[in-house]
């Protein structure tokens, strides 16, 4: 959707070039929140991160504590009766945080997407023990939803080696070119 | 031939950009020009004496009037040049408003533009002929569609006027859709009391023809004459002989399998049946896709109760033909479906609400029946599912409405209103229960409007919460509604025992067809499309025909009904004269010249070209030719330019007077 841009603050601009997404569209129902499955985590609810980036409120929004428990799960997106994309919106938040050099509020869940990203980068896909494994080291949280392992091993759901996939060489190149300007 | 010429300065409008006063000199020495002068407002009374004294005066035989567009003032100066006494033919516009002044900020070359607009408008008006306007008569008599309240109103307004109307609604009974309502917003009276007494007033006067179970199957002709084709819907019942007793509904052995329309489904009804008993006319019909007989060839256990042979198992669908004079459109709206999307809709479900499929999520209208005196409760609330009284009600608005991913952006209008409306009834029927109302904005604009909805809210204690609710699921037989409260900033969930969807009003199914058979333009969504969103707002840009109610956008009782009565006021304007006055610049064939192609026929926009006969002296019929029917032709050239053995003529844009018009222009360039 081209729609013309005008909320003119700094960061609606910034996330309009990055992506296109126009703030404005969003008309505050609520419906985001409502179905969040991890509303209740949140201070600031998705539709108030929003408003704040409306509004202008630059700060405020980028460290809102609500950007980084975002699960990413697209529910917001799917049934946003104004088709504003919830959740693309909430990814450009964290990049903009970071690139801002804005320590993000929730440190394990920053550890955490460093730690998935970091088993895509080595073996092409997923690798759950070795994302337990990172995030745990990095965080300390050892015993952190251990009570999980034994089901969750008895389905085949955590694998002891990691499956890569065929051809890495694309992913690796992926990986270098969005790393480009950013440590 | 002697021509004035006459330069406005519109004020400022013109006169800030073009040079009128040079213009107006130059202009002086094109040949044919016997007189040019400008003038501040041309339009003004002593601006428009201007032109009538120098046409007595100087003894002009055409004038030029260089000025706004010609869709602004050309009639006003053509009716000048007319009481000055030469043919209004001979009046020319050139626009140096729109065409030149506002779209050009160089003095000296939107003043040269002027002057060439002013040159090519004296090369036309040179080669124009005196015309007079075309009379065609006018058949006083109305065609309204749909038996709603708007085509109620519509009818009983233009009867009551002297003249006849024919009233077509394709269910077996007037009353539309707010026969189904209960109590009616904002004074809470009952619907079918108010309503009622006008249906019956429709079906006793001496000057409505009521054709229920009827549809517009054709329409032909132009504004006055109209020939219009209607099918009468096989009703299995001869209507001059059924009393309306009532005793083959009482003795039909279908009685739980007929979806019943007027219920909304919540309740079923016989095979053969009158959708409500206040129906007009008080007449049955058979549903023959569930009749016993139709099915099996057996049963007519209505044939052999009823003690007037009033069952016509064999009737056919027949065609009636109505010559009408003006055409009243009232076709109403449906409600956004619920149910699981239909295949071939592109419109989306709200498979997050539970689409169709739990019994105690409904809409609007169900609601309405369920709150209904006369409906399937006896007007008790009580849940479809279990028929348990509810004593947590949640309410959703918006649902369809104001939703672009579900394809629709627009605001239903009616939807707050009603919604506070039952959670008020709600609340006045089951005082223990609590209602909830899930809102985005309250539109309460009207008389009365937003005090209505503060009494639901601060003596019903209705509790309004503004958030749109993401998900309805079932738990512990429950329905769970997730929302959140924007303004408190809080998730809200609440253990329901109903839920209320204020679905969005939509057009009617087949809309567009219609449309199409009249010749009606519609916008994205199906409502039909208006010449002007303010200031003609019931006509269409079809001549004679006019718009009332819901099916133009959605709209409550009150507005539909003042449409209604405007579009029959507008059917009074027409009947008000025996001849209408139409612009004689149309098309005109030359017979000698016309091979037969009808090339013209296909493109023809207003479908005005009709295939003539040729006859030899025998009387045989050896060829046809196109032939212009002038009451529907808009003069649009279409034809014309079609045309490829230039055989037809646009009288007032002929060939010679384009070419002249051309060569005026291109003698700039010299």
């Amino acid at each position: 959707m081209s729609t013309h841009h005008s909320a003119n603050t700094t960061l609606s601009n910034e996330i309009f070039s990055n992506t296109s997404l126009n703030v404005l569209q969003c008309y505050q129902c609520g419906k985001c929140s409502a179905g969040c499955p991890v509303r209740n985590f949140m201070i600031d609810a998705p539709n108030q991160v929003v408003r704040y980036v409306q509004l202008g409120f630059d700060d405020k929004a980028l460290t809102s504590s609500t950007i980084w428990i975002c699960a990413s799960c697209q529910t917001c997106s799917t049934r946003c009766p104004q088709n504003f994309d919830i959740a693309k919106f909430m990814d450009a938040m964290r990049e903009t945080a970071l690139n801002k050099g804005i320590k993000p509020s929730e440190k394990d869940s920053m550890e955490f997407h460093k730690a998935f990203l970091n088993q895509i980068e080595n073996h092409g896909r997923a690798y759950e023990l070795g994302l337990v494994r990172d995030y745990k080291l990095k965080t300390l949280n050892l015993m952190q939803d251990v009570e999980v392992a034994p089901e969750m091993l008895m389905k085949g759901k955590l694998n002891i080696l990691p499956h890569n996939v065929k051809d890495k060489k694309p992913v690796k190149k992926i990986f270098a070119k969005s790393k480009g300007g950013r440590k | 031939m002697k021509i004035g010429v006459f330069v406005c300065h519109c004020g400022e409008n013109i006169g800030k950009t073009v040079d009128c006063a040079t213009v107006a000199q130059r202009a002086a020495k094109i040949p044919g020009v016997a007189y040019s002068v400008d003038n501040k407002y041309m339009c003004s009374d002593p601006g428009q004496n201007v032109i009538k004294n120098a046409i007595r005066e100087k003894k002009l035989d055409a004038v030029v009037v260089a000025s706004c567009s010609p869709h602004m003032h050309e009639k006003t100066f053509r009716k000048a040049a007319a009481d000055a006494g030469i043919n209004k033919y001979l009046c020319e516009i050139a626009n140096v408003r729109e065409q030149c002044s506002w779209v050009h900020d160089n003095i000296p070359d939107a003043t040269d533009k002027a002057l060439d607009l002013v040159r090519i408008a004296v090369e036309k008006v040179k080669r124009n002929i005196p015309l007079t306007a075309i009379r065609v008569p006018v058949t006083k008599r109305a065609l309204v569609i749909g038996g709603g309240i708007s085509g109620i109103q519509a009818a009983l307004d233009i009867a009551n006027s002297g003249f006849e109307v024919v009233l077509v609604e394709k269910e077996p009974s007037i009353g539309g859709h707010m026969s189904q309502l209960s109590e009616t917003f904002p004074t809470l009276d009952c619907s079918q009391c108010i309503l009622t007494p006008r249906m019956v007033e429709v079906y006793q006067h001496p000057k409505i023809k009521l054709l229920t179970y009827s549809e517009v199957e054709k329409v032909e002709g132009f504004i006055g004459n109209f020939t219009v084709t209607i099918k009468k819907k096989a009703r299995s019942i001869d209507e001059e002989k059924c009393t309306g007793c009532g005793l083959c509904i009482q003795k039909c052995p279908i009685k739980k399998k007929a979806f019943n329309e007027f219920e909304e489904g919540l309740a079923t009804r016989p095979a053969i049946y009158v959708p409500f008993p206040q129906a007009v006319p008080n007449i049955p019909v058979i549903d023959r896709s569930v009749c016993t007989y139709y099915q099996t060839g057996k049963c007519q256990m209505c044939l052999k109760v009823c003690g007037r042979e009033a069952i016509l198992f064999e009737q056919q669908d027949t065609l009636v033909t109505e010559e009408v004079g003006s055409i009243v459109i009232a076709t109403g709206y449906k409600l956004y479906s619920i149910d699981k999307k239909p295949e071939d809709s592109e419109i989306k479900g709200y498979g997050e609400y539970g689409y169709g499929k739990y019994k105690d999520v409904i809409d609007g209208l169900q609601f309405e029946r369920i709150a209904s005196a006369s409906g399937p409760t006896n007007g008790e609330i009580l849940r479809p599912s279990d028929k348990t009284q509810p004593k947590k009600i949640v309410f959703i608005q918006c649902v369809g409405s104001r939703d672009e991913q579900k394809g629709f952006s627009y605001c239903s209008k009616i939807c707050c209103m009603y919604t506070a409306k039952h959670a008020m009834l709600y609340k006045h029927k089951v005082h223990d229960g609590e209602a909830y109302v899930f809102y985005m904005d309250i539109r309460a604009g009207g008389k009365m409007y937003e005090e209505f909805v503060r009494r639901a809210i601060e003596e019903d204690g209705v509790k309004y919460i503004r958030g749109r609710v993401s998900k309805i699921y079932r738990q512990n037989g429950k329905y769970i509604v997730k929302g959140e409260d924007t303004i408190a900033g809080m998730p809200v969930v609440i253990d329901a025992d109903m839920v209320v969807l204020a679905t969005a009003m939509v057009a009617q199914p087949n809309a567009s067809k219609l449309a199409q058979t009249i010749g009606v333009p519609y916008d994205k969504y199906g409502f039909y499309q208006e010449v002007h969103p303010k200031l003609r707002p019931v006509e269409v840009s079809t001549a004679g025909v006019f718009l009332a109610g819901a099916c133009q956008s959605p709209k409550d009782i009150p507005e539909s009904v003042a449409m209604a009565s405007a579009a029959a006021a507008k059917s009074l304007v027409l009947f008000g004269s025996d001849y209408l006055e139409r612009e004689p610049t149309v098309a005109v064939v030359n017979e000698a010249n016309c091979a037969g192609c009808f090339y013209c026929l296909k493109v023809c926009p207003y479908n005005a070209i009709e295939k003539k006969e040729v006859k030899n002296k025998l009387g045989e019929i050896i060829d046809y030719i196109a032939h212009v029917n002038a009451g529907l032709c808009q003069g649009c050239g279409t034809c014309n330019a079609t045309c490829p053995s230039k055989s037809i003529e646009l009288i007032g844009f002929n060939d010679e007077q384009i070419y002249a018009e051309i060569n005026a222009f291109s003698e700039s360039f010299v």
